[in-house]
């Protein structure tokens, strides 16, 4: 599936509503999020599931986590868990030594021959790890060659590091920066250890800023691709984030992943005992929007966890713990050519579905030159943002209590744009309680905050009712329908109910 | 004149790979956080102006020095000292 990103474009101005290009999810040329990057990039993405939102539906993607130690302190994290931004807040995974890793890598790309990647990301920071991580790489540069491998990095020891990062089989690199002035760094980092000192405050955040802007340029140079990621903290670097995606932007990153903070004093980080709060759903897409005139935008992270093994959004990790791997056995040259043979009908398919959704789209361009499928309604309209329950390919095939996340798309008079997604029962363990009493149900309700309707194939007469009082409005009457068409739809029937005026003014026909 | 870490410990392996003396050891063998062996420490005397386990260590109070006493002392890692506490969470839940 295919998500229309407005890259360049503010929304509600009048170059997003005239923006060329089709809107149909199905449309697989013009709609990717990744089609504003240059081509010799997009090469180097379009099989990378965590970077495509089309490629996640067809490839998997793995973590090993082999570098537990770390060299800062980030106030949303809990050293007694994962490192917090590279993956779910709270979570202890396996720790592995590099012989192991290779063993599990080796392993899960034999037995899902879909896996085109490997990332380390922790527990702690890859770089703080050089012998762990390097290691790995190392080994697996030889005996999987065809398998990518990624690495999510603080930064601060990225300089130093570089030339044996480059060494091997390393197409793109995330570095997570959340500011560029050091007085809100040291809002949000306390310390750094550098040179074999603590260094405290604004002093040690200057140190961390400039490793990273450098290493940032360094992999530049290099001709490495890199992906920022930020956390954005409401009354800390919220509006400074702006500034900090123009500034990767212009040296030369290739991605802006915003991510929300999430503080939970059980979590037991700095900012959860303190009472930080998460940015709401509205203020992390209004920021969002904010720097996407600027960048390319990621928008369908799913935030998974150190050891995250399989396609994006699931979890078989528990299928290859360390004494299943053991037992299995592997003939690496078989699993390699199988894999080869798998990647070579998933990337005919793919080419398949392009071919049908170019004739598609060149079908609809001769029918609506704008390809705005509500460009005929008044101007002035509020934007209503929608939840979708979708297993992907771009049509609405889920059933609402099936849905493990919803994406959610926001329509107005400038057409019908993807916004996020949303995590059905984010840190719920799944049973029918989960937390303090709060139900699956509510949770998920919570989930939805902001949108006014869910559009799946079926939904239950129980979740109708609670969703109806919750004032969204479930709608199963688009199944198996495009995803933007059936958000247009439930759009156009909101303005002729007459949903869509402006809060206390009259519509103007 | 050695270092040792108690149960404030969580695991995290910062310091393991640091300690220039080769005397800390993992949580193995079932023992429930890493460990100091005290007649290899030497508290990084004539390698390092600071020691190292302490100086990377995220947790206050879990490495002591020979007298027993805390290295990082509260408030000293989160940047807000103990009298401030109140007022920094009172402004950090006005953002």
């Amino acid at each position: 599936m295919e998500l229309k990103v407005l890259g360049q474009a503010k929304p509600g101005s009048s170059a997003s509503a005239n923006e060329g290009g089709c809107s149909k999810s199905a449309c697989g040329s013009t709609s990717d999020q990744m089609m504003h990057l240059p081509e010799h990039i997009r090469d180097k993405v379009r099989n990378h599931p965590c970077y495509s939102e089309d490629a996640h539906h067809y490839y998997a993607r793995m973590h090993v986590a082999v570098a537990p130690a770390c060299n800062i302190q980030c106030h949303y994290c809990n050293r007694k868990y994962d490192c917090a931004n590279e993956s779910r807040p709270g979570v202890v995974s396996e720790l592995l030594t590099p012989d192991q890793a290779v063993k599990k890598v080796i392993a899960v790309a034999a037995k899902i021959p879909q896996m085109t990647v490997l990332g380390i990301a922790g527990p702690g920071d890859p770089l703080a790890n050089p012998e762990r991580t390097f290691e790995t790489f190392r080994q697996l540069t030889e005996k999987a060659p065809d398998i990518k491998l990624c690495v999510s990095t603080n930064g601060l020891s990225l300089p130093q590091q570089i030339d044996e990062l480059c060494k091997h089989n390393i197409d793109h690199v995330t570095i997570t920066i959340n500011c560029v002035d050091p007085e809100i760094g040291a809002r949000i980092y306390p310390w750094v250890f550098w040179e074999n000192r603590r260094v405290r405050g604004a002093k040690g955040a200057k140190i961390l800023i400039d490793q990273q802007q450098k290493g940032l340029e360094m992999l530049i140079e290099r001709g490495i691709l890199v992906k920022v990621n930020s956390v954005m903290i409401p009354g800390v670097n919220d509006k400074h984030l702006v500034e900090v995606s123009k500034i990767v932007k212009s040296k030369g990153a290739f991605l802006h992943n915003v991510m929300p903070l999430i503080a939970e004093a059980e979590h037991g980080t700095f900012y959860g005992v303190m009472g930080q709060r998460s940015p709401t759903a509205g203020e992390l897409t209004e920021l969002q929007d904010a720097c996407a005139g600027d960048m390319n935008m990621m928008r369908h992270c799913r935030q998974c966890r150190a050891d995250a093994v399989g396609m994006l959004g699931e979890d078989r990790g528990a299928e290859f713990t360390l004494d299943k791997v053991e037992a299995m056995d592997i003939d690496y040259a078989a699993a390699m050519t199988k894999r080869a043979e798998i990647h070579a009908q998933i990337e005919a398919h793919r080419a398949e579905k392009k071919r049908e959704a170019d004739a598609e789209a060149a079908a609809n361009l001769t029918a609506n030159p704008t390809a705005n499928l509500l460009g005929d309604l008044p101007g002035d309209l509020r934007p209503v943002l929608m939840a979708v329950a979708t297993r992907g390919h771009g049509i609405v095939n889920e059933h609402f209590g099936h849905a493990k996340e919803f994406l959610v798309y926001e329509a107005s008079p400038s057409g019908v744009r993807f916004i996020g997604c949303r995590r059905a029962a984010q840190y719920c363990s799944g049973d029918d309680t989960c937390g303090e009493g709060e139900s699956k149900l509510d949770t998920i309700i919570r989930s939805l905050e902001g949108c006014e309707a869910v559009i799946c194939s079926k939904i239950g007469y129980a979740p109708w009712e609670r969703l109806e009082a919750a004032g969204i409005a479930p709608n199963g009457e688009y199944a198996m329908e495009p995803i933007e068409e059936a958000v247009a739809g439930v759009y156009r029937e909101m303005f002729v109910a007459g949903h869509l005026s402006k809060a206390g003014g009259e519509l103007r026909a | 004149m050695a270092f040792s870490i108690n149960d404030a410990c969580v695991n995290c392996w910062a310091c393991l790979p640091l300690c220039p003396s080769n005397a800390i050891s993992a949580n193995l063998d079932g023992a429930a956080h890493f460990r100091i062996d005290s007649s290899k420490c030497t508290e990084c005397e004539g390698d390092y102006a600071d020691p190292q386990c302490a100086a990377i260590c995220p947790i206050e109070g879990a490495i002591l020095n020979a007298a027993g006493e805390a290295l990082n002392l509260p408030g000293s890692l989160t940047g807000i000292p103990p009298e401030r506490l109140e007022e920094a969470m009172t402004e950090i839940q006005a953002r």
